[in-house]
């Protein structure tokens, strides 16, 4: 049995158990864990097709940052509290389920249509990144692809000034009267007035 | 390389099928938000392997794109999550009414 398969047999049922785990858990810090496992997982494919950046970036940037944020937001809200246990609608479950299973078959039939279920990669890709993955990409991301790589740069400082705005608490100002009226009524309000 | 594309694509789509699963079952916000993420990185997936099938870079850094666009939006998706978890103390998306016609 060749390498690829027996990493692709190994990794490709643990990224499934893991996204079906997620799905399954009673608790969300549990869920954003295996989401971080599937990951990793989908991290080793994207190696497996040959493309070492995005093996790296995938790690970094989804199983590191994105899946911190989650982390630090499922803690920020209170781990416990946020679970919803409202009722559900009439057969939501299960027909989401015959959903996905058909989804599954659906994808099946066109993946059998259109590329076929033993079709192999053709050779050559090795002679397109030569000099490595990294660089290849390189060279079609700034060259062919810099506009719209500057246009992220712009996306990236728009969300986080909008992320910004959007979680700041409201902090009213407060007058130095107001202080003044609230230390003379005997009821400074908290420690701000103290100073 | 001797595992067939099909497989890759096929993983995928069993991984972006549990994604819509979790979108269709979940009340809580936070709980759609990771399928969706879920989808996103079957999608990509998706892309990386037709680009290894037509030889084509173009598919690496179009996922590279979708990684960068996912976390834009996931830092926004979470900035408004927070936000409507300060003002209702919940995170259950049936009781969001707001923006309801």
């Amino acid at each position: 049995m060749p390498l690829d398969n027996v990493v692709f047999w190994v990794f490709a049922p643990i990224a499934v158990a893991a996204a079906v785990a997620m799905l399954l858990t009673r608790h969300v810090i549990y869920a954003a864990l295996f989401l971080v496992a599937n990951f990793a997982c989908i991290a080793v494919m994207y190696l497996l097709l040959d493309a070492a950046f995005l093996f790296a970036v995938q790690i970094i940037v989804y199983a590191g940052a994105i899946m911190v944020l989650f982390l630090f937001v499922i803690m920020l809200l209170g781990v416990d509290r946020i679970d919803v246990r409202s009722e559900r609608l009439f057969l939501q479950r299960p027909l989401a389920i015959v959903l996905g299973i058909g989804f599954v078959v659906e994808v099946t039939a066109a993946i059998r249509a259109g590329v076929g279920l033993s079709t192999h990669a053709p050779e050559g890709f090795d002679q397109l990144q030569q000099a490595g993955n990294t660089q290849a990409v390189a060279a079609v991301l700034f060259r062919d692809y810099f506009f719209p790589f500057e246009a992220t740069s712009i996306l990236l400082i728009v969300a986080a000034i909008a992320a910004m705005v959007l979680a700041q608490r409201k902090v009213r100002a407060v007058t130095q009267a107001e202080i003044d009226a609230e230390v003379a009524a005997g009821q400074p309000s908290d420690v701000r007035t103290a100073s | 390389m001797r595992t067939p594309i099909a497989y890759f694509l096929l993983l995928a789509g069993v991984l972006f099928a549990l994604g819509i699963v979790g979108v269709l079952v979940n009340r809580n916000a936070l709980r759609i938000f990771m399928s969706v993420e879920l989808q996103l990185n079957a999608v990509n997936l998706t892309l990386v392997a037709f680009a290894r099938l037509r030889n084509d870079l173009g598919g690496q850094v179009l996922a590279f794109f979708s990684m960068v666009v996912a976390a834009a939006e996931v830092v926004v998706g979470l900035a408004i999550i927070v936000s409507i978890y300060r003002r209702r103390r919940s995170v259950d998306v049936d009781e969001v009414r707001e923006l309801r016609w």
